[in-house]
C-alpha cells in the first residue's frame, strides 16, 4: 500500500492529462448490476476501453430521488437482480485491477448502513478514487471527510443552480479530486440542449475554487459533450449511455467514441 | 391572538417559541437534518427562512387563525367516548375529533400554513404526496381556496384503495399523477415529488404532507399541527380539571401524533403513546412499524428510524392503511424514543380494523383506518390501566374514504369467522353486510 498511489493522486493525473492535451476529461456513468453485475463490468469496460477518461460506477439504490426514468429503471433491473453494495465494489476492483479508473456515485444511505469508514477503506482498497454523493451535502458529512482523507479517496461533492456563492465555495472546499456541477435543475436525464445554466454557474464556480470542474446531468451526444468541454474540466455522462447499453456493448461503444471526440472538439454531432 | 370561541389556544399559538425546536438545521438530538440534494438547500433555505418570518409576523398569524376557524371549523370538539369506555377497561376515553375539520382529517391544520406561506414567498404552484389521498385532498381544497395550482403524486395502489379521495382532488381541480415506479405506495409518491420540486422550484412549493423530511418540515409541520394538542389539553383542564394520564395517536410520517404529543411533553407524568401499523405483525416483516421494526438511516432529506434491509435499501411496508403504509417516520419521533419520552406500540391490521367497528358500534363515528389504529391502542391501554384512567385519543380523521376497504375485509373476515353459517337465501351477501 505504501507504494500505491492514492485515489487523490490518481484523480489528479486524470485531469492533468487532459488538461495537457487542451480538452475535457470524459467521465461515463453506468450503475452496477446493470444488466447482471458481469454485465456491467464489461460495459464499464468497454467504456473506457472506448475513450472514456474515469467511469462512475453507479451502486444501485430504491430511491433514487435524483434520478430520471432511464437510470431509475437500469437501477430497478439491478436491484431485482439481486445485486449488494459489495458486488459494486467488485466491479470497481475488477476494472481497477485492468488499469481503469474508477469512482462510485452512490446516495447516502447504503454508505451510512455499510459504515461511512469501513466503506472509505473497503472502496480505497478495491483501487476506487473517490465517491460522489448526490444527496449528502458537506453540511451533513459527520466523520466522512475525514474517513476518505484517511484512505486517500476523494469525497466528491455536487454544486447546483441554485446554490449560493457561500454553499458553493463550502462545498468546493469539502470536495476532493473534482466537484460535480450539475448543469440543471432537474433529475438525471438525457436533454436535447445544454442549457445556459451550465456554463454560467461553472464560471461562478471557478471564482471560488481550483478543483477541476465535471459537467453533468443531460449530456448525450458528441456535439453537446464537445460544447460543454469548451468550458469545464470534465464532461459527465449517463442516462445517455445507460439508453445505449439496452442495445448492448457495441452500443456503449459507439456513443463513447462519439463522446471522446466531442471532448477533443472534434464532433460527428447529432 | 387567543380569539377561539370558549378562550382556547389557537392555531398561531402553536407557531409560539416554546424551547423543543431543532438546532439551526433542524436536528432533534442525532435526527432530522437535511439529507438532501444539493439543487433543493437552497428551496429549503427559503421555506425555512420565510416560516421564522411568518411565525412572527402579526398578520400571517392572524390570517391562519381565520381560516382555521371559520374555514375549517376550528376548533374541534372533545368527545366522551362512553360506550367505547366499556371496551376499554372502563377507562375514560376522549377523541380528539380532527376528523369533523373541513376535508375530514387533521391534514388540513399543516396546508392551510403551507399555503399561505406559498403565498407569502410569491409561488404560483404547489405539489403534494399523499398516501390515504387526505393529505391530497387538503392540499388540492387549500389550492382552490387560494387560486394555486396543484399537482398530486399518489402511488398507484393507494389510487385504487383510496379511489375516493382521488375524485375528490379532480373535483377540486388538482392533477392527480398516479405514482407507478417501487412499491407504487406513499414513499414513491414522495420521490416523484421531490423530483418534480429539483426542477421546479423556482415557482413550486413543496406542501409536504407529514412532520418528515428535510429541516424544516419536520418543525414547521408539527407547529401547525400543534393546535391539536393546544386545544385538546386545554378542554380535557377545563372539563375534568386534569390533564389525561395518556396520548394515544397513530403514526404514519408523525404529523397528528407529534401535534398533540407536543403540548404535553412538558408534562411527565402524561404518558405519550404512538401507534405504529404493524401490518400482519412486526414477526413477519409485512409491516410498516419503522420504530418498532426498523433501524436508524437517512431517507427523504432526515436521519431516522426507517425500514430498511442490510445494504441501505428500503423495505417495502406493508399496512391496510395507505396513509400509515410508509417505511419511515418524522425525526423528532426517532428522538423523542431514543430519549424514552414517548414509547411506540405496534397494532396491526386485525386489531385496527377491530377497533374501527368497534367505534362505528359504540359511539357512532366512522373513523378513518389510520386513526382506527390508535383507537386500538387506547382500548388497549385502558385495559391495562383500568377504570380510573383518562386516556385522550387523536381521532385525526373520518372513514368515508374506507368504506370500499372496510366492506372488503370484514366480508373476508366474517366469512372466515363464521364458517358454520347457513348460506343466506334471501340476503345476498347478507353475511358481510350485515356485519357491517
Ligand atoms: C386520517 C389520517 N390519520 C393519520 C395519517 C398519517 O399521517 P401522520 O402520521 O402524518 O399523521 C393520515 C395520512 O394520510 C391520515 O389520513
Amino acid at each position: 500500500m505504501t507504494t500505491a498511489k492514492t485515489g487523490l493522486t490518481v484523480l489528479d493525473e486524470v485531469f492533468t492529462t487532459a488538461k495537457a492535451e487542451d480538452r475535457a476529461a470524459l467521465i461515463a456513468y453506468l450503475p452496477a448490476g446493470y444488466p447482471t453485475v458481469r454485465g456491467s463490468t464489461g460495459l464499464l469496460t468497454q467504456a473506457l476501453e472506448a475513450g472514456a477518461d474515469l467511469v462512475e460506477v453507479g451502486l444501485p439504490y430504491s430511491d433514487p430521488v435524483l434520478d430520471g426514468p432511464v437510470i431509475q429503471h437500469a437501477v430497478d433491473t439491478a436491484l431485482r437482480g439481486g445485486v449488494r453494495v459489495r458486488d459494486t465494489l467488485t466491479v470497481v476492483e475488477t476494472l481497477a485491477a485492468r488499469g481503469g479508473r474508477a469512482v462510485v456515485m452512490t446516495y447516502w444511505n447504503p454508505v451510512l448502513r455499510y459504515g461511512p469508514e469501513a466503506f472509505a477503506r473497503d472502496l480505497a482498497s478495491a483501487g476506487g478514487l473517490g465517491v460522489i454523493t448526490p444527496d449528502l451535502v458537506p453540511d451533513e458529512e459527520n466523520g466522512w471527510l475525514a474517513a476518505t482523507t484517511a484512505t486517500g479517496i476523494a469525497p466528491i461533492f455536487l454544486v447546483a443552480p441554485s446554490s449560493t456563492e457561500q454553499r458553493i465555495a463550502d462545498t468546493a472546499a469539502a470536495s476532493r479530486g473534482f466537484l460535480y456541477t450539475a448543469s440543471t435543475m432537474g433529475v438525471t436525464g438525457a436533454r436535447d440542449a445544454v442549457s445556459d445554466t451550465a456554463k454560467a454557474l461553472v464560471e461562478r464556480t471557478r471564482r471560488h475554487t481550483d478543483l477541476p470542474l465535471g459537467v453533468g446531468l443531460g449530456v448525450r451526444s458528441g456535439g453537446q459533450a464537445s460544447e460543454v468541454a469548451s468550458f469545464a474540466d470534465g464532461v459527465i455522462v449517463g442516462s445517455a449511455l445507460v439508453s445505449a447499453a439496452e442495445h448492448g456493448r457495441a452500443a456503449v461503444a459507439r456513443l463513447t467514441s462519439e463522446l471522446a471526440a466531442g471532448v477533443r472538439g472534434n464532433h460527428t454531432g447529432r | 391572538m387567543a380569539t377561539a370561541p370558549g378562550g382556547l389556544p389557537t392555531a398561531s399559538d402553536g407557531l409560539s417559541e416554546h424551547g423543543h425546536d431543532p438546532d439551526a438545521t433542524g436536528h432533534f438530538g442525532r435526527y432530522g437534518g437535511r439529507f438532501m440534494p444539493e439543487a433543493l438547500i437552497a428551496a429549503v433555505d427559503e421555506v425555512a427562512a420565510e416560516y421564522d418570518k411568518a411565525r412572527h409576523d402579526p398578520e400571517f398569524l392572524a390570517e391562519l387563525d381565520r381560516l382555521q376557524r371559520d374555514y375549517a371549523g376550528r376548533p374541534s370538539p372533545v368527545t366522551d367516548a362512553r360506550r367505547l369506555s366499556e371496551h376499554a377497561g372502563g377507562a375514560r376515553i376522549l377523541l380528539k375529533r380532527e376528523d369533523l375539520n373541513h376535508t375530514g382529517s387533521h391534514k388540513i391544520n399543516n396546508v392551510l400554513g403551507q399555503a399561505l406561506l406559498t403565498q407569502r414567498m410569491g409561488k404560483t404552484r404547489v405539489i403534494a404526496e399523499t398516501g390515504a389521498g387526505q393529505h391530497g385532498v387538503a392540499t388540492a381544497t387549500a389550492a382552490a381556496l387560494l387560486g394555486l395550482d396543484c399537482m398530486v403524486y399518489m402511488g398507484e395502489v393507494d389510487t385504487e384503495r383510496q379511489a375516493l379521495n382521488v375524485a375528490r382532488m379532480r373535483l377540486l381541480g388538482a392533477e392527480v399523477v398516479p405514482v407507478t415506479t417501487g412499491s407504487r405506495t406513499l414513499k414513491d409518491a414522495l420521490n416523484e415529488a421531490y423530483r418534480d420540486w429539483v426542477a421546479t422550484v423556482g415557482h413550486t412549493h413543496y406542501v409536504l404532507g407529514t412532520a418528515a423530511g428535510p429541516h424544516p418540515f419536520p418543525m414547521m409541520v408539527r407547529d401547525f399541527h400543534r393546535v391539536i394538542g393546544l386545544e385538546a389539553r386545554a378542554q380535557v383542564l377545563e372539563r375534568y380539571d386534569r390533564l389525561p394520564d395518556a396520548v394515544v395517536a397513530c403514526v404514519g410520517g408523525g404529523s397528528n401524533a407529534i401535534g398533540i404529543f407536543h403540548p404535553f411533553l412538558d408534562d411527565s407524568a402524561v404518558r405519550l403513546v404512538g401507534c405504529e401499523a404493524a401490518g400482519d405483525g412486526v414477526d413477519t416483516g409485512r409491516h410498516a412499524a419503522s420504530i418498532g421494526g426498523g433501524t436508524p438511516g437517512a431517507l427523504h432529506g432526515a436521519l431516522t428510524y426507517l425500514l430498511q434491509d442490510e445494504d441501505g435499501q428500503t423495505i417495502e411496508s406493508h399496512s391496510i392503511s395507505a396513509g400509515l403504509d410508509y417505511p419511515g417516520v418524522g425525526p423528532e419521533h426517532s428522538f423523542l424514543h431514543d430519549i424514552g419520552r414517548a414509547e411506540y406500540v405496534p397494532v396491526t391490521d386485525t386489531e385496527a380494523m377491530d377497533a374501527f367497528r368497534l367505534l362505528c358500534r359504540t359511539e357512532g363515528i366512522i373513523p378513518a383506518i389510520e386513526s382506527a389504529h390508535a383507537v386500538a391502542g387506547a382500548v388497549r391501554l385502558g385495559r391495562e390501566l383500568g377504570p380510573d384512567a383518562t386516556i385522550l385519543v387523536n381521532l385525526s380523521g373520518r372513514g368515508d374514504k374506507d368504506v370500499d376497504t372496510a366492506a372488503r375485509w370484514f366480508d373476508v373476515v366474517d366469512a372466515e369467522a363464521l364458517p358454520t353459517d347457513p348460506p343466506a337465501q334471501d340476503q345476498p351477501e347478507a353475511t358481510g353486510e350485515r356485519e357491517l
